[in-house]
């Protein structure tokens, strides 16, 4: 019977957005156990409201074309009700409804509950506006870019430094809010690799339309490599543009904040960039990774993301390209 | 707002209650769901602050069971005053008024006492949770008492000028149904703060 | 026709139009329920217009992606704004003003049970929504959302006024809101005419005591979350500050305690006008009526059990959310019950297809789309993808504006020729209403979609690539007609007080007391009061004497004089607010003057002339 429910709601979809798409985000293509029984248990309600829909909005229809005047037509009878139709009518609707209520609270407390069994525990900790990612039983700091092997289960431990935000990945299931003062839970298993789109979802302020975050899947090999280049200190090359760009981010007052593993920068109130030139996408997974927006966003991180906490100090071109020219080498 | 409404006394009472004491019972059921909201505040936060002074340091129950005694006390002369306004007698309805502000000024100046030894003791409103919403809670109700002491002197010198009569007596029974709600309350404050620590 | 003791309409109407004659100060200073319904309407309307241009400044710029139109300071102001108004300064006060030109009448009053507190309830609201959108003259207006969740709103994340004007604004109309509620809920307990039997109220009455007793029970929790969060803010409590151990989910259940019953105070008010208009418009009674009212008292009921339905995806557990999630389904049984007892009055009736009755039929259509979509999320499970999604956006723009909007457009047109004597053309009504109608499924039902496709709501920008662009679009076309779409019923109301045809006393063969008295009805509403024996008093043909009409032999009734003390006193609430915005304490003091100068001017003031 579900067979072709998710094809009609694909359909319906289709013919909504028949202009848009694709859409890397959408929660109708799910990719984890989580987001599939969402999926399924969606499908279920979605099915009974089509039906709901068109007998009760085709019930109203007949009536309006039925029953409109006409001249000489009969004076209405004035019924007053009808007991057994009634309570015909209220009993339809509780049916229905537990109907709908059986699979939801299985869902519920197949997904509300703490993880169980082997998983690989991740720390995600939301700012305003970017994501911090801690592997603690790998020892790994990252941002705003997560990975995880595919086919393992994913415990994803959530808390805030600032206010309230969600932790969002449409594809790999539901959203769960990101509180402070309290530590939420989220866990799924994801089962195909691929880069996956995500985003807080909880108004957090100025610029929460700018919280993004990717998600990498990958098989366990992969997985294993980038834990072990993740582990890895900050690469020294040996070179004088190399020496340059490392001084200048140094000097240039970047290492209050930011944390580059094996230097003498150890900040922590921002994003951890021993890797950064590694990730795909910078300031929270708006603005592709190329030395261009690294310097338009260390030149204009307000102009890109109003209201950002990055605090840059005046700084020539030169010196903002010796840094971006610095990070870029940090794979 | 005491004055008789001219078009209500056309209109008649569906019920055959008076319109205002009508309004005085849903006021109350709303100000029940006023302390509920600031008691469920004060009982999530209890035992939630990180720093002292706690309750069990500061609370003085013998105190403020004599207070609490002295506002239970003048719920009684609120009833003898109603009664003494019904039957006509203004002398007695004036006594039994102002005695019952007056022990609800006694109620006041005990919380007054109160709060300022807590501040000398370190607790405000800032120090931590238990401050804020104990302060918060009980001021509500302080304020409470505050109005019906307020209410209950004007009632007492509108007697004074004669201007409270046995036809008024619906007027003393409003005040009254407001005083005795405001004393409950604080049976459940008292309860809920200070015996159960 | 039952009512043919009544004076012949055209010169009754005639004889009433000095009900609103008098300058600004005989507005400022009246107590009369039918213009103090007037002058709600007419704000509530004004600020339906602001919070409509709000929503199409957003609509304008999410028309494409990465537009920089509106700057995210201002778009965040923007869609707060938005929902503030929708709910406190539009809807509600709209309902206020048929709950006061009209609950009177129906049930043969000559007046609310407090004069001078209705006047005072809608002086307060008034000036509090003016000083809610001063704001936007003074720094910027709040920012931190409708539903204002700690601790974004602490004074760390959102320093300066904008959020002082949202918490005390909020108190201040907090204070109309219920005294008004207060007011009628006095009101139709005690004064009913004789034989008017609770269950023999018209159902708009019904559903106005239900909302009343809502507004009563629900405010106080909002109430004592704004006060936590004003102490928060203005004296350094702790209360949502989580490293002193405050809860910032407190709030949430707070907030939602009262917020959930919103939704029902909302909308009940509406279902009572469709309640009304479709037996008139269908020749028929009501279908069940018992059982309309029935359920009406139960959905406020479950209203008050299913607040954290709001707060599926805050991690509260399982048990909690499959509570919750059961309670909420349950309510869908008393709206459904609701809509097949209109569509089962529809049936076998002999429709008369006249603009209330339009809006009447499209409020029942769309509110269905909306309940079900309510149904998807009220699955705690299904939610965790919806909530905080445009389609969620999608969901409640279909029960607040495809339901209420519409059932609200119906009463308009059904009750404004009662209240101005002029018939509204039904050509631009049927024009308005198509145009409405299609604009609004254009603008809001993509938005189901996009929410399903993974666009989070209150963003103020989306990224190319993720194909929201086209339903985006579409939304922002549709939302440009369904604003020029209010141009037609401005105009037809324009149109209406200058060249209307007169109603008379009862365009529409009504069954309601109100269509006995001429329009616009006296000041004095009844010169003897009715009696009744049924629930359609003017369809009853044997009550001709029981609803007597204006028979001028009958001295006309005394009526309370007019106050200034309202006025005052709601002023002194508003200087009061204003002081402590500012921390201003002479300001606080001026405003604490004239508060105690009005209640004690008013409390001494007969009500007579």
């Amino acid at each position: 019977m579900r067979l072709w429910i998710g094809p009609l709601l694909a359909l319906t979809a289709l013919a909504l957005g028949a202009c848009g798409g694709p859409f890397p985000q959408s929660a109708l293509d799910p990719a984890s156990d989580f987001a599939w029984k969402l999926q399924h248990l969606f499908e279920g309600i979605f099915l009974w409201a089509v039906v709901v829909f068109v007998l009760v909005e085709g019930a109203l229809i007949v009536a309006i074309l039925r029953f409109r005047e006409r001249p000489g037509g009969p004076t209405p009878k004035a019924t007053h009700g009808n007991t057994v139709l009634e309570i015909a009518w209220t009993l339809a609707p509780a049916v229905v409804l537990v109907l709908i209520a059986i699979p939801t609270v299985r869902v519920i407390w197949d997904v509300d509950r703490p993880a169980r069994g082997e998983s690989l525990v991740v720390e995600a900790i939301g700012h305003q506006w970017w994501w911090e990612f801690r592997y603690p039983e790998l020892g790994i700091v990252t941002a705003n870019e997560l990975h995880i092997p595919v086919g393992v289960q994913v415990d994803v431990r959530l808390t805030s430094a600032d206010v309230i935000h969600s932790f969002w990945f449409p594809r790999l299931g539901g959203k769960r809010d990101v509180i402070p003062g309290h530590e939420t839970q989220i866990w799924f298993t994801a089962d195909s690799a691929g880069l996956y789109l995500g985003q807080c979802a909880e108004f957090c302020g100025l610029s929460h339309a700018l919280m993004k975050m990717q998600l990498v899947a990958e098989s366990p090999a992969e997985f294993e490599a980038w834990v072990e280049h993740q582990k890895s200190d900050a690469l020294v090359a040996d070179s004088a543009a190399f020496a340059d760009g490392s001084q200048a981010f140094m000097q240039g007052g970047c290492i209050a904040c930011h944390a580059v593993r094996g230097t003498i920068a150890q900040g922590v109130l921002g994003p951890d960039l021993t890797h950064v030139g590694s990730r795909r996408r910078i300031a929270a997974g708006i603005l592709e990774n190329t030395p261009a927006n690294m310097e338009r966003w260390i030149k204009n991180s307000r102009g890109v993301k109003p209201g950002s906490l990055m605090v840059v100090p005046e700084l020539d071109d030169e010196t903002v390209s010796r840094i971006v020219a610095y990070l870029q080498s940090l794979k | 707002m005491s004055q008789t409404d001219a078009a209500t006394m056309e209109m008649h009472s569906a019920t055959g209650l008076p319109n205002r004491k009508v309004l005085m019972w849903a006021f109350i059921g709303s100000e029940c769901m006023l302390f509920g909201s600031l008691i469920i505040v004060y009982m999530v936060y209890r035992g939630k602050s990180l720093v002292g002074p706690y309750p069990a340091d500061l609370l003085n129950i013998p105190f403020i069971t004599v207070t609490t005694f002295v506002l239970l006390m003048s719920s009684l002369m609120m009833v003898l005053a109603l009664s003494a306004v019904q039957r006509g007698d203004m002398r007695w309805g004036k006594v039994w008024l102002f005695m019952t502000a007056f022990f609800g000024m006694i109620f006041l100046g005990g919380q007054v006492y109160e709060f300022t030894h807590f501040v000398h003791e370190g607790l405000t409103l800032q120090t931590n949770l238990f401050g804020g919403s104990f302060f918060l809670l009980t001021g509500t109700h302080g304020a409470h008492v505050t109005v019906g002491v307020i209410w209950l002197l004007s009632l007492f010198f509108m007697a004074q000028r004669g201007r409270l009569t046995q036809a008024n007596a619906e007027t003393v029974e409003i005040a009254g149904l407001y005083w005795h709600f405001v004393d409950v309350v604080w049976i459940v404050l008292f309860t809920l703060i200070y015996l159960l620590v | 026709m039952a009512v043919t003791a009544a004076s012949p309409s055209g010169s009754a109407g005639h004889a009433h139009e000095g009900t609103y004659s008098g300058g600004l100060l005989s507005w400022i200073t009246t107590v009369d329920h039918k213009r103090i319904g007037v002058m709600y309407g007419v704000s509530a309307f004004f600020f339906f217009l602001v919070g409509g241009i709000e929503a199409l400044l957003i609509r304008l710029q999410l028309g494409s992606p990465e537009s920089t139109l509106i700057d995210p300071d201002l778009y965040n102001q923007l869609f707060t704004m938005h929902g503030t108004t929708m709910v406190f300064l539009a809807i509600m006060p709209l309902s206020a003003a048929f709950f006061n030109f009209i609950v009177p009448l129906q049930i043969g009053a000559r007046d609310v049970a407090f004069p001078r507190l209705n006047a005072f309830s809608f002086w307060v609201f008034f000036l509090g929504a003016l000083f809610m959108n001063a704001s936007f003259l003074f720094g910027g207006a709040p920012d931190a959302g409708w539903f204002g969740y700690a601790n974004l709103t602490s004074t760390q994340y959102s320093p300066g006024i904008r959020v002082d004007f949202w918490v005390i604004g909020l108190l201040v109309l907090g204070v109309s809101s219920i005294a008004a509620a207060l007011n009628f809920i006095v009101t139709i307990i005690n004064l009913r005419c004789e034989g008017m039997t609770l269950m023999r109220m018209p159902l708009f009455t019904w559903m106005t005591l239900i909302t009343s007793f809502l507004l009563v029970m629900a405010f106080p929790a909002i109430t004592v979350g704004l006060v936590l969060l004003m102490f928060d803010r203005m004296f350094g409590t702790l209360f949502f500050n989580p490293m002193a151990g405050g809860d910032v989910l407190l709030w949430q259940h707070l907030f939602w305690i009262f917020g959930h019953p919103e939704v029902y105070i909302l909308l009940l008010p509406g279902l009572g006008m469709v309640s009304e208009i479709i037996p008139v418009f269908s020749r028929k009674p009501l279908f069940g009526y018992a059982f309309v009212v029935y359920s009406g008292i139960l959905i406020a009921f479950l209203g008050f059990g299913v607040w954290a339905h709001h707060m599926f995806a805050v991690g509260l557990g399982p048990v909690a959310n499959t509570v919750f999630s059961a309670a909420t389904m349950l309510i869908a049984i008393p709206t459904g019950v609701k809509i097949f007892n209109w569509i089962a009055t529809l049936w076998g009736g002999s429709l008369r297809m006249r603009t209330p009755l339009y809006f009447s039929l499209g409020f029942i259509a769309m509110f269905i789309i909306g309940g079900l979509s309510g149904v998807m999320h009220a699955s705690a499970a299904a939610d965790l993808q919806q909530t905080d999604t445009y389609f969620i956006v999608a969901h409640i723009h279909y029960v607040l504006f495809g339901g209420v909007m519409f059932a609200l457009f119906a009463g308009m047109y059904y009750w404004i020729p009662k209240v101005t004597g002029r018939m509204l053309s039904d050509r631009l009504g049927k024009l308005h209403f198509w145009i409405m109608l299609i604009s609004f499924n254009l603008t809001f039902f993509p938005q189901h979609f996009l929410g399903l496709h993974g666009m989070p709501r209150r963003t103020f920008t989306y990224e190319s690539g993720l194909g929201f662009e086209a339903m985006n679009l579409m939304s922002t076309v549709g939302s440009m007609f369904l604003g020029a779409s209010m141009l037609i019923f401005i105009w037809n109301v324009l149109h209406m007080l200058r060249k209307g045809p007169p109603a008379g006393d009862d365009p529409w063969d009504g069954a309601t007391l109100e269509w006995s008295m001429a329009s616009p009805p006296p000041h004095y509403n009844f010169r003897a009061l009715p009696v009744v024996h049924s629930r359609d008093p003017l369809w009853a043909a044997d009550t001709t004497e029981a609803v007597p009409g204006d028979d001028p032999s009958v001295p006309e009734p005394h009526m309370p004089g007019p106050s200034y003390f309202p006025f005052v006193t709601a002023v002194g609430i508003v200087v009061m607010a204003a002081g402590g915005l500012t921390t201003a304490l002479p300001v606080v003091a001026v405003g604490v003057a004239l508060i105690l100068f009005g209640i004690y001017g008013w409390a001494f003031q007969p009500l007579e002339h």
